[in-house]
């Protein structure tokens, strides 16, 4: 495995009798972009949910540049360069949409302007009105320049293009790969295989708490195991 | 702020210094003081932090009784007395931080708990040669009511300058984005623990010294007397009607609120109590952010 940026070894999770996680290593460089698929509850959002600090792993660790973060609460790892967003998004809905920007705190990497972030997503219209009021997708993209303004080294992405149209899609690919050309490191939970095959450099393929497969989504698609489990048998063609 | 300051916080005190010298119910001006000054104090940790301690009133208690204590033992001169309560309210809010782990209602009735905990130990007759114990305090600090009418007004402006910094100021939208929703303030590098530790004791100070204040002008009292549940039931009814989180609305609670108990509540209570009860629930149904929800609402179209 290349030399990380993020670098989770052996992270274990029991919930009660579920082995959400069996010891998984993941890592990602500056730069690069790493799709995290497999099928639900395979244990990907719970693994960056232990990666940021709102779960405890059991077992493993989490370094960031080399320095552990197992102990360190979520607002510390924001701090030293590690962040999310939320497959639900969750934005503060009484402060408005400028102030949810306004609020995070610039961590390592100095934070970014908000009303540049809020320009980038194209939220600049909204920037006076409550988050509340913004449609959920609308809230997805607030969650990501919340993120961004803490100036983060990594960035853990769950779930983000669901629910945005192509054109939207389009624009968050190009924005997630300019990130990654800035020297962003990014995880990217997704369903979706389009997305994921156009911003990904490789995929890491969960199952069951494991990794099963790590390559390109390419080798992926012709990979026995993560067709079975996961991809599915292509259509034959008509 | 500057808005805040001049539309709110310097009106509201330049009526309440100028009011002694043409009404003569000083006590009554006082309590009027006392309210505003537990309201905004509520208001910080309530409108802030989203923390409803119905044991507010412990810190009051706590305020009076670091005073009492410190004249009649310590034989310190009332103005220390004063700090010695703030002091003593201090002392009981890092006491009870671990209660900010609990939420909502659970937060709320272990912080009465906690009041009543203090009520009993400082009434406990064994306790009387230290405290007085169950027959009270009587005090021989000076009867100084200008003195202490304008301790309580400085002790306002300085609770009101707090609220209105935090409604300007980036620590105080901090506070608001871990109320609205703690984990994700914590992924946006906010320090949520920090902030709501400091904001509680900032409420539990303001109460404090106006307990000891409190204290000292009312010289003789008991214990049920200053861990009277009603100081916390009037502050937060006060600071819910006129809107938690805002300047102006638990000044125009307490004003309108406590101004019509005054009138009417004390002649005819049956009434009073009546209309207070209709009152409060139409507000909880249909304003749950009181006045200043109102307000929010006109001006909203």
């Amino acid at each position: 495995m290349a030399e990380g940026l993020l670098e989770l070894r052996g992270v274990a999770k029991r919930f009660g009798g579920f082995q959400a996680l069996a010891g998984v290593d993941l890592a990602v460089a500056a730069g690069e972009i790493v799709g995290l698929i497999g099928p639900n509850g395979s244990g990907k959002t719970t693994l960056i949910n232990i990666a940021s600090g709102v779960l405890a792993a059991d077992a493993g660790d989490i370094r960031l540049a080399g320095r552990s973060l197992l102990h360190l609460p979520a607002h510390r790892r924001a701090a030293l360069g590690l962040n999310r967003t939320f497959q639900v998004p969750r934005p503060f809905p009484t402060l408005t949409v400028r102030q949810n920007l306004e609020v995070a705190v610039p961590g390592a990497a100095a934070g970014r302007d908000p009303a540049a972030l809020l320009d980038a997503v194209e939220l600049a219209p909204f920037a006076g009105r409550r988050a509340g009021e913004l449609t959920s997708v609308q809230q997805k993209l607030l969650d990501l320049a919340r993120a961004l303004a803490t100036g983060p080294r990594v960035l853990l992405v769950d779930e983000l293009a669901t629910g945005l149209t192509p054109a939207e899609l389009a624009r968050v690919a190009t924005r997630l790969r300019a990130l990654a050309a800035e020297g962003l490191g990014l995880i990217v939970v997704e369903h979706l295989m389009a997305f994921i095959d156009r911003i990904t450099d490789r995929v890491v393929v969960m199952n069951a708490g494991q990794v099963l497969f790590r390559g390109t989504l390419r080798e992926a698609a012709k990979d026995r195991q993560v067709v079975d489990v996961f991809l599915g048998a292509p259509e034959p063609a008509a | 702020m500057w808005r805040d300051l001049g539309l709110v916080v310097l009106p509201l005190l330049a009526v309440l210094a100028v009011l002694p010298a043409v009404y003569d119910n000083g006590a009554l001006l006082l309590n009027f003081v006392v309210f505003l000054v537990l309201a905004q104090g509520l208001n910080l940790t309530y409108g802030f932090s989203g923390y409803l301690p119905f044991g507010y009133v412990g810190f009051f208690g706590a305020g009076a009784y670091g005073f009492a204590m410190s004249v009649t033992l310590a034989g310190a001169p009332p103005l220390l007395g004063v700090l010695a309560g703030g002091g003593a309210s201090l002392l009981v809010g890092l006491l009870l931080t671990p209660l900010l782990r609990l939420q909502g209602a659970y937060f709320g009735l272990a912080s009465l708990a906690a009041a009543e905990a203090l009520l009993h130990l400082i009434g406990n007759p064994n306790l009387q040669p230290v405290t007085g114990g169950p027959y009270g305090v009587k005090l021989q600090a000076g009867y100084a009511p200008l003195l202490t009418y304008a301790l309580a007004l400085a002790i306002l402006a300085l609770t009101m300058l707090l609220v209105a910094w935090l409604r300007h100021a980036r620590f105080g939208l901090r506070l608001l984005a871990a109320r609205d929703d703690a984990l994700a303030a914590a992924m946006a590098g906010i320090d949520i623990v920090r902030g709501r530790l400091v904001i509680w004791l900032a409420s539990a100070l303001a109460a404090g010294l106006i307990g000891a204040v409190f204290a000292w002008r009312t010289a003789t009292f008991f214990p049920d007397a200053v861990f009277d549940l009603n100081f916390s039931i009037f502050a937060i009814v006060f600071t819910l009607f006129g809107g938690a989180g805002t300047l102006a609305g638990p000044v125009f609670g307490v004003l309108l609120l406590y101004g019509l108990y005054n009138a009417i509540g004390l002649s005819a209570p049956q009434y009073f109590q009546l209309a207070y009860g209709v009152l409060i629930m139409l507000l909880a149904l249909f304003f749950p952010e009181g006045l200043a929800g109102i307000a929010r609402r006109i001006a909203d179209g």
